[in-house]
């Protein structure tokens, strides 16, 4: 039996009735990875042994009788701007190449009190600024469904670990899409919280005020689960909430009858694939013959998101990225003087797609320009929100695509930036409302899957979750597996 | 022309609360380079601050202190700016909506009050320190010590209503006396926790607009920024009186050469590019929070004047001087709590003590002179068993030897003479071996009094109560 392709709560059961160790299901897994990641190359660094060494605690734990976790001894990956200590943690930058940690983000904390398998760090664009994978400063992720094509990102490589085996779960971060549109292109499911549910505290900053930590999953059950171990308050991080977590799994089956259902029109934009909006569409309508009822809306402000976002995002990233400078760790280049070393060393440790974003941001908050630019996003803010906070008065989620094509080719858009930022544009509007929302597979386009969006109101993730397990278990997309050509 | 100097001062004064504001390692002085220091105070990938409470609390202290209004929503905002001693390269710090504003305080200078007006007070985060191997612009290299980065600070910032640098100093001193009476800082210029940053221009006087104003830096003592500012003051007059041009810029204060130098114009000023700190939420401030620390706070150093002043009938200076700062307030009202008098204590304090002080470079804190024993010997000149000169050389052994006035009396037989009998004696005998003064005497010549009193104190050993000699000598020599 291919363990590797098993769900992490079936892998849980057959645990705990002693069915299979947890060395056997992580060595199921490395192996996978052994085979897989030479074409996928999802993880910018692997962690054999101390995976391996933490799956047999977990044995020893089980072997005792004692009760454990739902992630015990379960293989996930974490994204590489997640802080570990004495692992690696690069952001796929050559600036930060050679950076090791002294310390664990929150996040990293909490899964190793659950006991989970880490396997490895995943790649990513650089620093998390990307929608494909290919701004990493070190090489591109491939999609497993077609290994010509991207697996979106940032957080390709941790959804392509996912689709390809290589990691029962993982975890990816969210400022503008970048665990929706992967999960959307490698057909799995993706979760962006609402802000403040998982603590950014040792998640490389992007773009504070947006970035989000949320899990990828093969299914909406263990998607769920990943949520109730990451979540939570953290007096480290000031932006957390103060709401408990619950048990996300607990009321899974709830169903849909009388759920409403929002159809925000601005979201099925021109230019759209067409049979990516017939997925979709064919989808609302059998989530309307489960019972929901369907109420199409307006949300006028949607079309300044992406302006919005790349100006807020940006100038945040402007600011947070200006302590890679060579002086107390990252990439030092060589200089006669202060400034002529950072020049160098900014120069040489950061690709194209960051600089271009720092000056960005830089001009958006220089003097003259600030009113203009960065105070006018702002506001426009504010009314993207109040756009949500209107039709959360009527409806309990919204439904739209979450990305208007399937996975694209390497190499298609790297050279036009805008048509890249595009991509996220069914996304970005939700980081900037704070609110959470879900990527699902809903069908196939050509071959390549395509991702359904469920959004709702602030701490709606439970919610959100009983919609997604309701849709996902009246199909059987969670029970396909990416074929690798190369591979399988 | 005649010219008004035109002056504001941004006052940095650093917290003295136990950890950093975003991070819990100390903020203690000293300790060797980068050991007080955490991945947050390193600003590494990935860290987040949290605002520790009690800098909070102190700047809310201070805001009341010094009479300003507390926002009841403030936020911190990220200033940009490249510096290797800023691991960021962005200092926290707070913008458009600083957590006080709108405040005053009175100084007074000869003998006036003035009023100046606080513009704000906000809370930030300090910097480390660079240690340059050779002069700043000609070093090789360069270390950084991060043990004061994320230090509690608080920039207090005046209006431009100080007239004079003696008016400076002034506002300086009260600030620095109410930042200590409230707790909230050491105020140690030496070890830069108070430092001043003063902005100084010269306008025609009658002129409502202001001219155009130098900013001067790095200037480490009260009587610096005094210095610096009449430097500056003489140098822009002297520009403008030879129908010159003030350029808008920063100046440094080199206190060896007593010469303020230019740093850098504002032409070429940097472009902070200001914008509100993601990573903290808004400051929302409960009133009722407020009250209860205004209703904490210590009785400041104006209103602890006014009562001495009332209670004790001191005068306005030596009031002023006994309440600078509230060690010395302190020991004066232990003094008066041990019985002394209350003039008598105030120039015992802003005499002898002051002067002990000073010469051993010694704060009232460690004053090897409890303020009880002082007192007790306050007491022993009152009732006239010692001289008021005997006290003098009492006080010193009560400095070298910390005992008690009582004790060092007895041992030394420094008790005064005040025994009618024994002394008339004693001035009967000088008067028969001294006919020649006492001649002079009687010819008009009061001077030779002095003569004799000298006489009689020899041979006393200084004890005789001076006094009663001058009194029975008067009375032996014109036989009244």
């Amino acid at each position: 039996m291919d363990l590797f392709r098993l769900k992490a709560h079936e892998l849980h059961e057959k645990l705990t009735r002693r069915e299979v160790s947890a060395v056997e299901i992580t060595q199921s897994v490395l192996a996978r990875t052994d085979k897989t990641d030479t074409v996928i190359r999802s993880f910018i660094t692997r962690t054999q042994d101390a995976a391996l060494a933490k799956a047999k605690t977990v044995d020893e734990k089980i072997a005792r009788g004692e009760a454990v976790s739902p992630l015990a001894g379960i293989p996930g990956a974490l994204k590489d701007n997640m802080c570990t200590n004495g692992i690696k943690t690069t952001c796929a930058s050559k600036m930060l190449a050679n950076f090791i940690p002294p310390y664990d983000a929150t996040v990293t904390e909490k899964l190793a009190a659950a006991d989970a398998v880490i396997v490895g760090k995943t790649n990513l664009d650089e620093f998390a600024m990307g929608s494909s994978t290919e701004n990493s400063g070190f090489f591109t992720t491939r999609n497993p469904w077609d290994t010509d094509r991207v697996p979106g990102g940032s957080s390709g490589g941790s959804g392509a670990a996912v689709a390809a085996g290589e990691a029962i779960w993982s975890l990816g971060s969210d400022t503008g899409g970048s665990i929706r549109l992967p999960a959307a292109y490698c057909g799995i499911v993706g979760l962006k919280p609402t802000y403040g549910r998982v603590s950014r505290y040792g998640l490389v900053a992007y773009a504070s005020s947006l970035d989000q930590i949320g899990p990828f999953a093969r299914d909406v059950r263990d998607c769920a689960t990943v949520l109730g171990v990451i979540g939570g308050y953290d007096r480290r991080d000031s932006t957390s909430i103060h709401s408990p977590v619950l048990d996300y799994t607990k009321n899974l089956g709830v169903g849909v009858k009388g759920l409403k259902i929002g159809l925000p029109r601005e979201y099925f934009v021109a230019g759209m694939q067409p049979d990516v909006e017939s997925a979709i569409r064919r989808s609302i309508d059998e989530l309307v013959a489960m019972g929901a009822e369907l109420v199409e809306v307006s949300m006028p402000n949607t079309k300044y998101a992406l302006a919005t976002y790349y100006l807020i995002a940006t100038a945040e990233a402007s600011s947070n990225l200006g302590r890679y400078d060579g002086v107390g760790f990252g990439h030092r280049g060589e200089g006669n003087d202060i400034v002529s070393m950072y020049k160098r060393s900014r120069a040489e440790g950061f690709g194209p797609e960051v600089q271009r974003r720092i000056m960005l941001g830089t001009y958006a908050l220089s003097s003259g320009y600030y009113d203009a630019y960065y105070l006018k996003a702002l506001k426009v803010r504010t009314l993207i929100k109040q756009d949500f906070d209107r039709v959360f008065e009527k409806v309990d989620v919204l439904i739209a695509p979450t990305a208007p094509t399937t996975a694209f080719k390497v190499g298609e858009k790297i050279e036009d930036p805008l048509a890249m930022y595009l991509m996220d544009v069914c996304t970005i509007p939700i980081n900037l409302a704070g609110v959470p929302a879900l990527s699902l597979p809903c069908g196939f386009a050509d071959g390549l899957p395509v991702g359904m969006q469920i959004i709702g109101p602030h701490l709606s993730e439970e919610k959100i979750l009983q919609v997604a397990y309701t849709f996902e278990q009246a199909h059987d997309y969670h029970k396909q597996m990416a074929p690798i050509r190369e591979v399988d | 022309m005649q010219f008004e100097t035109v002056i504001g001062l941004e006052v940095h004064t650093e917290l003295k609360t136990a950890s950093k504001i975003f991070c819990g390692c100390t903020t203690e002085f000293g300790g060797e380079q980068n050991t007080h220091v955490c991945p947050v105070c390193l600003g590494l990938p990935g860290v987040l601050p949290v605002l520790n409470e009690k800098v909070l609390e102190f700047a809310v202290r201070t805001g009341i202190a010094l009479n300003c209004k507390i926002s009841p929503y403030s936020k911190f905002d990220r200033k940009n700016y490249y510096y290797p001693d800023l691991p960021k390269n962005f200092q926290t710090s707070q913008y458009d909506l600083p957590i006080c504003e709108g405040g005053y305080l009175d100084i007074e200078v000869n003998g006036e009050t003035k009023r100046i007006g606080i513009t704000r007070v906000h809370m930030e985060e300090d910097a480390g320190k660079l240690i340059h191997a050779g002069t700043i612009s000609n070093s090789e290299y360069a270390l950084v010590d991060y043990n004061r980065t994320g230090v509690p600070l608080l920039e207090i910032v005046s209006e431009p209503d100080i007239r004079t640098p003696e008016e400076a100093k002034a506002y300086l001193e009260k600030i620095k006396s109410i930042l200590s009476y409230i707790d909230v800082s050491d105020c140690k210029m030496e070890e830069g926790s108070l430092r001043c940053d003063a902005n100084i221009s010269l306008r025609p006087i009658g002129q409502e607009k202001l001219g155009t104003k130098a900013e001067i830096k790095n200037v480490n003592s009260f009587k610096a920024v005094q210095r610096a500012l009449e430097y500056e003051q003489e140098r822009q007059d002297e520009v403008l009186s030879e129908g010159g041009r003030i350029i808008q810029e920063t100046r440094t204060w080199d206190d060896s050469r007593g010469v303020t130098l230019s740093m850098r114009n504002k032409e070429q000023a940097q472009d902070y590019r200001y914008f509100p700190e993601p990573d903290l939420v808004p400051i929302v401030v409960d009133p009722s929070w407020v009250e209860t620390i205004r209703r904490a706070l210590p009785e400041l150093p104006e209103a602890r004047k006014q009562r001495i002043m009332k209670n004790h009938g001191l005068s306005p200076y030596d009031a002023d001087v006994i309440t600078a700062s509230r060690p010395m307030a302190d020991y004066y009202d232990a003094l008066l709590a041990a019985g002394a008098e209350a003039k008598a204590a105030a120039n015992w304090l802003m005499g002898e003590v002051s002067k002990h002080l000073n010469a051993c470079s010694l704060d009232i804190r460690s004053c090897p002179v409890p303020p009880a024993n002082l007192a007790e010997m306050i007491a022993l000149i009152e009732k006239g068993t010692i001289s008021g000169k005997i006290a003098k050389s009492v006080f010193e052994s009560m400095w070298t030897e910390g005992k008690a006035a009582g004790v060092i009396i007895k041992e030394q037989g420094l008790v005064q003479m005040s025994d009618e009998g024994e002394l008339g004696s004693i001035v009967e005998a000088v008067i028969a071996a001294s006919p020649q003064s006492v001649a002079d005497f009687n010819a008009g010549k009061e001077k030779a009094i002095g003569f004799l009193v000298g006489q009689i104190m020899r041979q006393t050993k200084g004890r005789a109560n001076p006094e009663l000699v001058n009194r029975i000598l008067k009375e032996k020599l014109t036989g009244k």
